[in-house]
């Protein structure tokens, strides 16, 4: 197996991955970002890069490029610990395992939507509500077809406008959440983070001849070969909207698995992490949506925070504590608007799938008590995704927190596994900016 | 399928790169996602559930493993986090792709 050291390990090339390596960098620290992507930025600034990048996104994407000392190993999978100073990791286009020794580590592995089972929803042309923005972001023209965006989150209005840009048809957007919680956020918004109020109001704008519905959501998707309509309840009435496409996600879920492999402690479905943004283990740090969902602005001096004191630049940590502590006492406020409602645990129906990958049931499902006699009974759980779309799914409809997590994290080919003893080498060619190694390891990845 | 598909292709020459989708030759912009290359084909299906239920992406992102495919002889690839180059070789499993487009 080939090996390779480095001082610190970033996992995840997102706002707080960047932050963290550029400012570990910066101070002298040697850095690989490690990313199954295969592009810098993570999901929320997929795609910057070629087109025009955000004033949020600029000034990071531009030093994290400037930042010597940084190998960005994008397409690479982590597939779990070996040790407590080493990752295993996949490099793109499969090959052998590399095994990644760090003396420190920076879990920055983002989240992922929360989808929640409704009938209907196993058909293709439904995606996630961030999913499909990225596959659009990715290439696919959604030009002039009619779509529908649900379930809840300030992320809706966000792929609503950008869809809508791109020269969809959005024909609605339903939140979950009531009119009373939406606007009580967006009266704090007002008062308190008027930036963030007034870029609400432009996607607002961007979508003002689409209808934005609260206090609704899908109940059951039509079509026969790909989706043809959404039924929606506002609990009193249904109604029904014929769309091409839905574009539905129900929040977002912190990405803890890798430090839950490494014995993180969990707390309330996120990594647990001290002032410092350490986790329960030594020489690991977390930092952005992994800590809990607040946003980019938070997950940037979260990363911050955690490159600095891993390079032992405790001054330049400290400083940017209060100015995480508020970010995160204002996520606290999003959380509380758009909680989810209890009517959407009686949303799927006993034949309703719950886990795609073994296509188990909520009926078949409802029968076990626990995750463990669903997994064994079931299978539930036990497909290529491993459970990361009906875990939280479960976790939301019966309260059942603890799947567990095994190695590897990922599907590995066969031939990855084969321990070829060989010689200890450096990770492929040092210090590239992230442009550099996107068009390498793109190729690297594809090649047969 | 054809060869040349509006939106996908209107780049130069120079900007676009050849992929084989089941043995079909296909030009696509340099840069564009696999995923987003094959819905804008036309293919809203890359797979079948256990049971034999049509899949397509959903996650876009890596985690629902629902838009695999076969990337150059290597199973189960999720074509969502890889970016076309030249010369690559997709097979999707799930047939009847000719009804599709």
């Amino acid at each position: 197996m080939t090996e390779a050291q480095v001082e610190l390990l970033v996992v995840g090339a997102g706002p707080a991955g960047i932050a963290a390596a550029c400012t570990a960098a910066e101070s002298g620290v040697q850095v690989a970002v490690l990313d199954d992507n295969p592009d810098v930025g993570g999901q929320i600034w997929r795609g910057e890069k070629r087109s025009a990048p955000s004033s949020l996104a600029a000034p990071w994407l531009e030093r994290a490029a400037k930042a010597s000392g940084i190998q960005w190993l994008t397409g690479w999978a982590a597939v779990g610990p070996d040790g407590p100073h080493a990752l295993l990791a996949l490099p793109p286009g499969g090959g052998q395992l590399v095994r990644v020794a760090y003396q420190k580590l920076v879990l920055a592995t983002g989240a992922r939507e929360l989808f929640l089972p409704v009938p209907g929803w196993t058909l293709p042309g439904v995606f996630g509500a961030g999913g499909l923005q990225a596959l659009v972001k990715g290439g696919w023209s959604v030009a002039e077809r009619r779509i529908v965006v649900a379930g809840s989150g300030p992320l809706l209005l966000a792929v609503a406008a950008y869809l809508q840009q791109t020269g969809a048809d959005v024909v609605l957007v339903a939140e979950q959440a009531p009119w009373s919680k939406v606007s009580r956020y967006a009266m704090h918004l007002l008062l308190t983070q008027f930036a963030k109020f007034r870029q609400g109001v432009r996607l607002r704008r961007t979508v003002r001849s689409t209808p934005y519905r609260v206090g609704c959501w899908p109940v059951r998707i039509l079509g026969r070969e790909q989706v043809e309509a959404v039924i929606f309840s506002d609990g009193v009435r249904r109604f029904q909207e014929s769309c091409d496409l839905l574009a539905c996600g129900f929040g977002l879920v912190p990405n803890t698995e890798l430090g839950e492999l490494l014995g993180c402690q969990r707390a309330a479905g996120r990594l647990a992490v001290d002032r410092w943004q350490r986790c329960s283990v030594p020489h690991v740090y977390a930092a952005g949506e992994v800590c809990g969902i607040a946003g980019v602005e938070c997950a940037l001096v979260e990363g911050q925070i955690a490159g600095y004191h891993a390079s032992g630049n405790l001054t330049a940590a400290g400083r940017l504590c209060r100015k995480r502590d508020r970010l995160r006492r204002f996520a606290g406020q999003l959380h509380q608007a758009f909680a989810l409602r209890d009517e959407l645990r009686s949303v799927p129906d006993p034949h309703t799938i719950v886990c795609r990958c073994e296509d188990v049931t909520l009926g078949q499902v409802r029968e076990q008590m626990s995750w463990r006699a669903a997994r064994l009974q079931q299978r539930c759980g036990m497909g290529l995704c491993q459970g990361r779309i009906c875990g939280p799914a479960l976790e939301f409809l019966f309260g059942w927190k603890d799947r567990s997590i095994r190695p590897p994290l990922f599907p590995v080919p066969l031939g990855a596994l084969a321990d070829e003893m060989s010689p200890k080498s450096d990770l492929p060619s040092s210090e590239k900016s992230p442009s550099a190694s996107h068009s390498e390891c793109s190729t690297r990845r594809l090649s047969p | 399928m054809t060869e040349s598909r509006p939106g996908l292709d209107q780049g130069k020459e120079s900007e676009t790169v050849t992929i084989w989708v089941n043995g079909r030759m296909v030009r696509v912009p340099a840069g564009t996602v696999l995923a987003s290359a094959l819905l804008h084909l036309g293919i809203l299906y890359t797979a079948r559930s256990v049971s034999g239920q049509l899949r397509g992406p959903l996650c876009g992102m890596g985690i629902c493993f629902e838009c695999r495919a076969t990337v150059n002889g290597q199973p189960l690839m999720r074509t969502c986090q890889l970016v076309c180059h030249e010369g690559l070789r997709v097979e999707i499993a799930q047939a009847d792709q000719e009804a599709q487009a």
